[in-house]
C-alpha cells in the first residue's frame, strides 16, 4: 500500500541492517517505521474501545462469576461508604441458568427465537416484495416511497406510543378497525397471546423501511440485460424473479437478514414501552428480561450480567455460522 | 456503491406483466402495463402506505383535540385546537428535556464522528497489523445487547459519580456510536478512489495530511450522514436514558413515559409531545435516509 510506506524507510532499514540487533528487534523497529501513521490514527479509538467496551464487558464477566446485587456491591450513601461484599461463585450462575434450574431461560430463549425468525421473516419478506413493486416507473412513486419509509423516520419510541393508543383495549382505534373487517377484537395488550401478536406487527411495522430501502437499491445494482436476456429465453415474471432476481439480490438480503437478526434479537424498545409494566413476562425476550432483572425488585448484576454474557455468545455464535454459510452459497 | 441515487435509470421491469403474447392481441411494449396491473400496483400500495402512515397520522389527530379525545376521537373534529401543543411547552418539563437531549445527543455526535473519521480512515486505506481485528471489534459491538454493558457501566459510573450526569450518559452512548461510526465511514472512504490519495503522496503530503486536506473535504457528505444517524439513535435511546438519568436530566424518550404511564397516560400530553419530537428528527431523517442505506449495507458487504 503506497499510502502507508513512510519516506524515511529505505535508509533505514539499511541503517537496521548494519548494527547486529536480534532480527526480532528489528522486524518490530521495521513495522513500527512502516505502520505507525496507521496506528497513531487508529489510537483513539482503540483507547475509547478498551475503556467503554472492553473494560466494562471484562467486569460483566467477572461479575457474572459472582453473587453481585444490590445488597452487596459497593455503594456509598452520603458520607457512609459501604464496601463490597459479595463473593466469587465460579460458573453456578451460568450452570443454574443454563441447566434450566432458573425455570426462566428456556421459555425466554423460546419465544426470543420466534419472535426474531417471525419478525426478521415478515420485515424482510414485505420489504422486498414491496421494494419490488416501487422499482418500476409509475406515477407518484416519490410519494410512495416518502410515506412507506415514514415508520423509519419517526423515532422509534414514538412509533411505539402511536400504537399503544391505537391498541389500547377498551378505547383504541385498532379493534374499531379489525372488527368493521369481521375479525374478533382482541385485548392487544393484556393477554399474553394478544401481546405477542402485537409487539410482533409493531416491531414489523417499524422494521419494513429499512429492508426495502435496502432491497430498493440490490435491485437497481442488477444488470437490466439479465432480465432481457431471461425473457428472451421466455421466462416468466415469477421465473425472472426467482432466477435472476433473487440471485441479484443475495449480497443485499444476506446482510439485512445478519443484520435484522441482530438488532431484533436485541430490540429493547418495542417490548419494554409496548407493554410497560402490564406483562406477567410471558412477553419479555431475554434483552428485557436481564433487563427486568438487573432494575426491578432487589437489582440482580450478577444474573443480569449471566444473561448479558449468554445473549453475547449466542449471537455471535449465529453471526459466525451465518457468514460461513452465506459465503459458502456466495463462492458456489 | 450501488446507492439509490439513480432513480431516473431504473429499469422499469414489471412482474406483473404477462409474458410477451403471442398472437393477435395488441403488442404491448416492455415499458407498459395493463389497466389491471396498474390498479393491482396502485392499490397494493396505497394499502401499504395507509398501514404505514396511519399510526403516525392517528397520534397527530389525538394531539389536536380536548383531553378525552383519546377515548372519544370524534371530539376532535368539534374541538380542534392546538391547545395540547401550547399546554405541554408552556406547563410541563419538556423544554428541559428537549435541552437534555440535544445535549447528550450532541455530544454523542461529536465524539463519534471526531474520534472515529481517522479510524475509518486507516482501516479503509492501509494494510497493517491490528487491522482486521479492528474491524471484528467494530463489527462485534454491534451485536451487543444493550444489556452487556449497561450493568458494569452502571456500577462504574456510580463509583465515578458520573451517574445522573450528561458526560455518564455521552460515554455510555459513545460504547456504540464510537464502533458504528468507525464502520459506516470506514464504508464512505472506500468509494473514494485511491488515486486520490496516491496523487496527494506524490504531491508530498503526509499521510495525515492527505486524510485531511483531502479525504475528509470529499467526505463530507458521508461524514454528515453518519454524525446524523448517530444523533438520531442517541435521540431516541430508552433503556440507559432510564437508568441513568434522575428527573432533571431526563431526555426525552424518559421524559415521555412521565406522561404516557401504565396506568392513567395522559394521551393528550403525550401525543403533543410525540409530534413535537418527531417532526426535527423526521425532517434529519428524510434528508439522510438515501445516502443511510448504502453506508449501513456496504460495510456489511464488503469487509
Amino acid at each position: 500500500m503506497t499510502t502507508a510506506a513512510s519516506p524515511g524507510q529505505t535508509d533505514k532499514t539499511a541503517r537496521g541492517e548494519k548494527s547486529p540487533r536480534p532480527a526480532r528487534v528489528s522486524a518490530l523497529r521495521r513495522s513500527w517505521e512502516k505502520h505507525w501513521y496507521a496506528w497513531a490514527m487508529v489510537t483513539p479509538v482503540a483507547v475509547v474501545i478498551a475503556v467503554l467496551v472492553l473494560y466494562p464487558l471484562g467486569y460483566g464477566i467477572y461479575q457474572s462469576l459472582t453473587d453481585a446485587n444490590e445488597s452487596n456491591v459497593a455503594s456509598t450513601i452520603g458520607a457512609f461508604h459501604r464496601p463490597a461484599t459479595y463473593r466469587f461463585v465460579g460458573l453456578d450462575n451460568y450452570w443454574h441458568v443454563l441447566s434450566g434450574a432458573d425455570s426462566d431461560f428456556y421459555p425466554r430463549l423460546v419465544w426470543t427465537i420466534l419472535w426474531t425468525v417471525s419478525c426478521v421473516a415478515l420485515q424482510v419478506g414485505l420489504g422486498m416484495g414491496l421494494a419490488v413493486l416501487l422499482n418500476r416507473e409509475m406515477r407518484l412513486r416519490g410519494f410512495y416511497r416518502a410515506m412507506l419509509i415514514l415508520p423509519w423516520a419517526v423515532p422509534s419510541f414514538i412509533g411505539v406510543f402511536a400504537w399503544r393508543l391505537m391498541l389500547n383495549s377498551q378505547y383504541g382505534v385498532f379493534n374499531e378497525i379489525i372488527t368493521a373487517f369481521g375479525l374478533p377484537e382482541q385485548n392487544w395488550l393484556g393477554t399474553p397471546m394478544a401481546q405477542k401478536i402485537a409487539v410482533i406487527m409493531v416491531n414489523v411495522w417499524i422494521g419494513i423501511p429499512f429492508n426495502m430501502v435496502a432491497v430498493l437499491g440490490g435491485l437497481q445494482s442488477i444488470p437490466k440485460e439479465l432480465y432481457e436476456a431471461a425473457e428472451m429465453d421466455g421466462a416468466s415474471p415469477w421465473q425472472r424473479f426467482v432466477n435472476v432476481t433473487l440471485p441479484g439480490l443475495r449480497p443485499v438480503t444476506n446482510t439485512v437478514i445478519l443484520l435484522g437478526c441482530i438488532w431484533t434479537f436485541n430490540m429493547f424498545n418495542v417490548i419494554y414501552l409496548l407493554l410497560g409494566n402490564n406483562t406477567t413476562g410471558d412477553t419479555d425476550i431475554l434483552v428485557t428480561f436481564a433487563f427486568r432483572k438487573a432494575f426491578t425488585g432487589i437489582s440482580d448484576y450478577a444474573g443480569a450480567a449471566t444473561y448479558g454474557i449468554i445473549i453475547l455468545a449466542l449471537l455471535m455464535a449465529f453471526s459466525t455460522f451465518y457468514r460461513r454459510s452465506t459465503l459458502k452459497s456466495e463462492q458456489a | 456503491m450501488t446507492a439509490a441515487t439513480h432513480e431516473s435509470a431504473a429499469p422499469a421491469r414489471s412482474a406483473a406483466q404477462p409474458a410477451p403474447a403471442p398472437q393477435a392481441r395488441k403488442v404491448r411494449g416492455r415499458e407498459e402495463r395493463g389497466l389491471g396491473a396498474s390498479l393491482a400496483l396502485h392499490g397494493t400500495l396505497i394499502l401499504a402506505t395507509l398501514i404505514a402512515a396511519f399510526p403516525v397520522a392517528w397520534i397527530f389527530f389525538i394531539s389536536l383535540g380536548p383531553k378525552d379525545a383519546w377515548q372519544q376521537p370524534g371530539k376532535v373534529l368539534d374541538d380542534f385546537s392546538l391547545h395540547n401543543y401550547t399546554d405541554v411547552l408552556s406547563h410541563s418539563d419538556l423544554p428541559k428535556w428537549f435541552l437534555n437531549t440535544v445535549i447528550v445527543a450532541g455530544g454523542t455526535t461529536a465524539l463519534g464522528v471526531f474520534l472515529a473519521a481517522t479510524a475509518g480512515y486507516a482501516v479503509s486505506r492501509m494494510k497493517f497489523p491490528g487491522s482486521r481485528q479492528l474491524m471484528w471489534t467494530f463489527l462485534v459491538t454491534q451485536m451487543f445487547p444493550s444489556i452487556v454493558l449497561i450493568v458494569p457501566l452502571y456500577l462504574l459510573m456510580s463509583d465515578l459519580n458520573l451517574l445522573d450526569n450528561y458526560l455518564g450518559l455521552i460515554l455510555a452512548y459513545a460504547t456504540t456510536a464510537v464502533p458504528f461510526c468507525a464502520w459506516m465511514m470506514k464504508g464512505y472512504f472506500d468509494t473514494i478512489p485511491k488515486e486520490i490519495d496516491e496523487a496527494g503522496r506524490v504531491d508530498g503530503l503526509t499521510p495525515f495530511g492527505t486524510f485531511w486536506r483531502l479525504i475528509v473535504p470529499l467526505a463530507k457528505p458521508g461524514l454528515a450522514v453518519t454524525a446524523f444517524y448517530s444523533f438520531l439513535t442517541a435521540w431516541g435511546e430508552v433503556a440507559y436514558a432510564t437508568q441513568f438519568m434522575q428527573s432533571d436530566h431526563y431526555t426525552l424518550a424518559v421524559g415521555i413515559r412521565t406522561f404516557a404511564q401504565d396506568q392513567r397516560p395522559d394521551w393528550a400530553w403525550t401525543s403533543a409531545t410525540a409530534i413535537i419530537i418527531t417532526i426535527p428528527a423526521a425532517l434529519v431523517f428524510m434528508l439522510v435516509q438515501r445516502s443511510l442505506v448504502s453506508g449501513l449495507t456496504a460495510g456489511g458487504t464488503k469487509s
